[in-house]
């Protein structure tokens, strides 16, 4: 049965839209408030955000992390900035300027109304968070300070140092212990949710799991809102958390939730490159680099051969033997392209062979430009913090040497599908910030998901939501004392049982490289028709291989963080296939979606709107069974599709 | 490389601890010292023992996830340095080293070396915040703040919340964290409005949790991976003392 | 007893913080006092019979005393506090953290080696000064001489000609010096009077107060040691 998709796009012009759609939602008055419950999975800028003000709102929270504390979600290590249309460098930036930058960087694959939205709110999120007391960058008349980022040609980014993710989530969190100390929200620590209960077609609840104690518990509600990040963490090697997992959102897709784009996975351009097979997580320099760093190759291959052997050091070589890449192949936007746009460069230059270190996979992103023009203090005070960091992990000063750099796993723009309510197909369930789908299309640009979160979080859920609750008013409190519940829970430990009994040879991190490295090689920066026909057999194997020969060891009642390794590899080894089977159904190249028989002459992505201008939805069908496929097209009423251009 | 571990492993927080000794082999001077106790886990998985358990998440020095006191150091021999950020270059081949968790009573363990710090959220809770509705604001550039306050709030709010200050001091005290939340909040207009209320709620809790007493060492300061100064300190002090002096 | 100088932790330190300035003030005062003796054994017995046991002598006596005993008091209360909130199991290895003062971490065996060099001299000296008048005596046995409650110079003559107490006061002046070098800049701190522009100049002003004082007290036990024994030899 293929889903019925819709999107509730509102009708009228874009500018009207949300506007509208506010007027025309239902909402929930003080004293019915009181009586409804939400729980919502994650506490980064979505959930946090979204928690606080839906416990402002009067609504019982209760809102599930898998960290020791709230404030530890991923969003804290977002480092660049915030973008908003505020337009407070006088550089002719709008909310439509804005809406359409992101659309464009989506490669238009985003949904129009969701995007001009998201733009529309970002104001406001820039005064709120204000407002918490996040110590923005200012200028010393005292007021707030920009930043130019990838994708755009004005200042719009809003940034608290190297650091602006955790003052974002600083602040969120802070709403959220106002709101904890109120009572209104109640906080579980160190809990991780294994499975979303649908009772009656509507999401009524979670099972979760007590990663102290280890106990299995239930928690019932009249609406559940996962806000658990990407699964970016499937490629084993990626700038996530070590934690970050895709395990809530797989739940709710194998319950019936379509899951949409899962191939659009967004490799940021400017990361430390591996150092070697024992390394466990990738380290990003922030894209904010990008805008006095200047990213080269050498353009003689001997100048790559000496480079590597270490007898050449990447400063000895002269400004015409060095290939300004981005530049010469993007004049208009150089060295501050989409990210994906700088990846797919640094790749192309890499497997042409100048790849500038041992395993020929990076290239240089150099400051000595910068230095000469700015002198060494003012780079040391924008960029001191990186620089720091970049040379405790590598041991090189990027004042001396330019640092090297290589895309990295980053971000994932598929998730969730919701409607224009960030409602998902199971009714009463909902998904806001990156474990949707919505707002970012192909590609997602810089500064654009601390906008997504918070816009989720603290401008759109809470008012979108009231239009489902306005129908509950009327429930009770939910039981978990049902027949529902009764199974999920069963599944669940039956699920962790057998994990348990399995006792195989390989550990829980043996098979994660294992699928790793399956997906960076064939579902990674370039796709084919046969790279993914391997991924999908291979991975069908790995799967069967975790099923039989996995060890997990420990008790499953006490904390085990093997067996909670092991639970989320079981999801990824299903959503990667799905990753897979999405970028081989994707006959074009968009965004991060790079499939090598679509390009243009020149190496761009080469997109079929003809073919493929919809949202891919998948709907689980079960473990090795394959999913169907819903498309929701996307219609373009008020931009012009058009190749994206960062030439000129 | 190679390495003797001296590592502390505790079954839960009811159980007694004690030190196990583990040898970890050919481990590359760009591993880092996360990504070398991983290497032990693994091993200690295929011999089908458990794994030594610890706190760490983004592996970038910003969660405030990893903690660990390493030879006598909170988080290690780095300077501004989180765990997760230090790398075996550091140590001295075939050295020993010992691993312990944070030891204070507000931060009982729960398992090796992972650490309940529930009580820097209860504090937080207890006033840490700005006041505000959601959208109930005004324009961001309504209020102008110098920019020496705002880097100075900067300064303060780069606190990752790790614990390491309550740890690495002899008296158990939290006050470099509780004043790095009281200051940041207190150099920006916004955060003053309650300032005298903040800093009388969060003192009271975090001596309610059983924190103990600054006596200006400055050893917050020294192993803060943040390098948050005890001048936070010196303005917690001046916030509280002239809040109470009011009453 | 609902106060926050009893039942914060910050308001307990600001006790601390003080108590010690005031005591410090006092030390001050006294070496001054002391410094008199090296010139002139007269201008300093003019001094003691003030400080006899008139009622403000005797006020300020009771003060000062009120004084250590706040400030001792408070200082094992938060020792206890401190001990506690560090829990029953320990480090088995511990580093010193770079920049930390090893006088900072010792506050209280130092205050206690202050204490016990307290305890030494009043036996030596208040003991038969003031003590003596307010017993109503006016001379007192020391050694193998009378000596009168108001001569204070033939006391300090006496009590320096012998090696063992010069070493026990220079010990003690040692122990305060070390005490002082971290009370003196952190009682700012304590009263929030301190920031980072201000921590070198403090500890700048804490090394110098603790030296003066230092010497100031050390200059008249040697001097008297040095009188009594090796000047004779020269005189």
């Amino acid at each position: 049965m293929a889903f019925k998709l819709d999107a509730k796009i509102p009708a009228g012009a874009l500018a009207d839209k949300w506007s509208n759609h506010k007027a025309a939602i239902k909402v929930v008055s003080p004293a019915n408030k009181r009586k409804l419950d939400i729980i919502v999975i994650g506490t980064g800028l979505g959930g946090g955000a979204a928690a606080a003000s839906l416990g402002e709102l009067g609504y019982n929270v209760k809102v599930f992390c898998i960290q020791d504390s709230p404030r530890r979600a991923h969003s804290i290590a977002a480092q660049g900035g915030i973008n908003a249309a505020k337009n407070y460098q006088n550089d002719n930036d709008s909310v439509y300027r804005l809406f359409y930058d992101t659309i464009k960087g989506g490669d238009y694959r985003a949904r129009e109304a969701n995007v001009y939205r998201l733009a529309e709110v970002s104001n406001l999120i820039i005064d709120q968070c204000v407002a918490q007391g996040v110590p923005f960058a200012r200028e010393y008349g005292g007021l707030l300070a920009n930043r130019s980022f990838g994708g755009a040609q004005v200042s719009r980014t809003f940034y608290a140092r190297g650091q602006t993710g955790q003052q974002l989530l600083l602040g969120a969190y802070a709403a959220l212990n106002k709101e904890i100390a109120a009572g209104s929200v109640k906080s579980y620590p160190r809990h991780e949710m294994l499975d979303i209960v649908v009772e009656d077609g509507e999401a009524k609840g979670i099972i979760a799991r007590n990663l102290v104690t280890g106990e299995i518990e239930r928690h019932g509600a009249h609406a559940v809102v996962i806000a658990s990040g990407g699964y970016g963490n499937v490629f084993f090697l990626s700038t996530n958390a070590m934690g970050s997992n895709g395990s809530a959102a797989f739940q709710c897709y194998s319950k019936g939730a379509g899951f949409a784009n899962p191939c659009f996975t967004q490799i940021h351009p400017t990361c430390i490159p591996v150092h070697g097979t024992q390394q466990s997580k990738l380290t990003l320099m922030s894209e904010s680099l990008r805008n006095d760093g200047r990213i080269w190759v050498p353009k003689k291959l001997e100048d790559v051969k000496a480079l590597r052997a270490g007898t050449l050091k990447p400063s000895d070589i002269k400004e015409e033997d060095r290939d300004y890449y981005l530049e010469r192949r993007y004049p208009a936007f150089g060295n501050l392209v989409p990210r994906d746009v700088a990846s797919r460069a640094a790749k192309e230059r890499c497997d042409a062979g100048f790849g500038v270190n041992e395993t020929g996979l990076a290239v240089f992103l150099d400051f000595k430009t910068a230095i000469e023009r700015l002198g060494k203090d003012i780079i040391k005070q924008r960029y001191g913090n990186l620089f720091d960091m970049y040379e405790e992990i590598t041991d090189v000063s990027p004042y001396e040497e330019p640092m090297q750099i290589f895309p990295a796993v980053h971000y994932t723009m598929g998730g969730i599908w919701v409607d224009y309510n960030l409602m998902t197909t199971i009714p009463g369930l909902y998904a806001i910030g990156e474990a949707n789908f919505s707002d970012h299309g192909a590609n997602r640009l810089g500064a654009s998901a601390l906008m997504q979160g918070l816009a989720d979080g603290y401008f759109v859920l809470p008012y979108t939501i009231g239009d489902y609750l306005a129908k509950k008013i009327q429930a009770p409190k939910v039981s978990t004392d049902t027949p529902a519940f009764e199974e999920a829970e069963k599944a669940v430990k039956e699920k962790i049982a057998k994990l348990m009994s399995i006792n195989g040879k390989q550990s829980v991190d043996d098979i994660h490289k294992k699928l790793g490295h399956i997906m960076w090689e064939y579902v990674g920066m370039a796709r084919t028709d046969e790279s993914l026909k391997t991924a999908i057999t291979e991975i069908q194997a790995l799967r069967k291989e975790f099923w039989k020969d996995v060890k997990v060891v420990g008790d499953p009642m006490s904390f085990n963080v093997e067996l909670e390794k092991a639970l989320r590899l079981a999801d990824y080894l299903e959503l990667g296939e799905l990753m897979a089977r999405d970028a081989l159904n994707r006959e074009e190249s968009c965004g991060g979606h790079f499939r090598s028989e679509h390009q243009t002459e020149e190496g761009e992505a080469l997109r079929h709107d003809d073919k493929f201008a919809y949202a891919a939805v998948w709907e689980y069908k079960g473990m090795d069974e394959a999913p169907e496929l819903t498309k929701e097209p996307l219609e373009y009423e008020f931009t012009h599709r058009a190749q994206r251009n960062y030439k000129d | 490389m190679n390495f003797t571990l001296k590592i502390w492993r505790q079954k839960d927080a009811k159980s007694k601890g004690a030190f196990e000794t583990y040898k970890v082999k050919d481990i590359s001077a760009d591993t880092s010292f996360l990504e070398m106790l991983d290497i032990l886990n693994n091993d200690l998985v295929h011999e089908g023992k458990e794994p030594v358990a610890f706190d760490h998440d983004c592996r970038e020095g910003i969660c405030g996830m990893c903690s660990l006191h390493i030879d006598g150091l909170a988080h290690g021999p780095g300077q501004a340095a989180t765990t997760c950020q230090i790398y075996m270059r550091k140590f001295q081949d075939g050295a020993t080293i010992t691993i312990e968790p944070w030891r204070s009573a507000a931060f009982p363990v729960i398992k090796d070396l992972v650490v309940n710090r529930g009580a820097y959220d209860q504090i937080l809770q207890a006033g840490g915040y700005v006041s505000v509705r959601t959208n109930s604001v005004p324009d961001a550039n309504a209020i102008p703040i110098a920019k020496a306050d705002a880097d100075e709030s900067m300064d303060a709010a780069a606190c990752i919340g790790c614990g390491a200050c309550a740890a690495t001091c002899k008296n158990g005290s939290a006050m470099l964290f509780v004043a790095a939340r009281v200051s940041s909040l207190a150099k920006l207009p916004q955060g003053r409005v309650e300032g005298a209320r903040r800093a009388k709620a969060m003192v009271a809790k975090m001596d309610e949790l059983g924190f103990g007493n600054c006596t200006n060492t400055g050893a917050c300061q020294a192993e803060c991976p943040k390098g948050i100064s005890i001048a936070h300190i010196a303005r917690l002090n001046r916030e509280f003392l002239a809040a109470k002096i009011q009453d | 007893m609902n106060c926050f100088l009893y039942n914060s932790s910050v308001g307990k330190k600001l006790v601390m913080s003080i108590s010690g300035c005031a005591l410090v003030l006092f030390i001050i005062f006294h070496m001054s006092m002391n410094i008199a003796a090296i010139f002139s054994a007269e201008a300093y017995n003019t001094i003691c019979e003030l400080l006899g046991a008139n009622w403000y002598a005797l006020v300020g006596t009771a003060g000062l005393a009120a004084l250590v005993v706040v400030h001792f008091a408070y200082a094992l209360l938060l020792t206890v506090n401190n001990y506690r909130a560090r829990g029953k199991q320990r480090y088995a290895v511990t580093a010193k953290e770079p920049g930390v003062s090893w006088a900072s971490k010792n506050m209280l065996v130092l205050g206690v080696i202050v204490v016990v060099g307290l305890l030494l001299h009043l036996s030596h000296f208040w003991a038969k000064m003031q003590l003596v008048e307010i017993l109503g005596g006016h001379e007192s046995l020391v050694g193998d001489q009378m000596i009168a409650a108001t001569d204070g110079a033939a006391l300090i003559q006496y009590t320096f000609s012998k090696w063992y107490n010069v070493v026990l006061y220079l010990v003690w002046f040692a122990a305060l010096w070390f005490h002082l070098s971290h009370g003196v800049w952190s009682m700012f701190q304590t009263a929030g009077w301190a920031n980072d522009t201000w921590y070198p100049r403090l500890k700048c002003v804490a090394n110098i107060v603790a030296t003066l004082i230092f010497l100031g007290f050390a200059a008249v036990v040697v001097v008297f040691f040095l009188k009594a024994n090796c000047c004779c030899a020269l005189c």
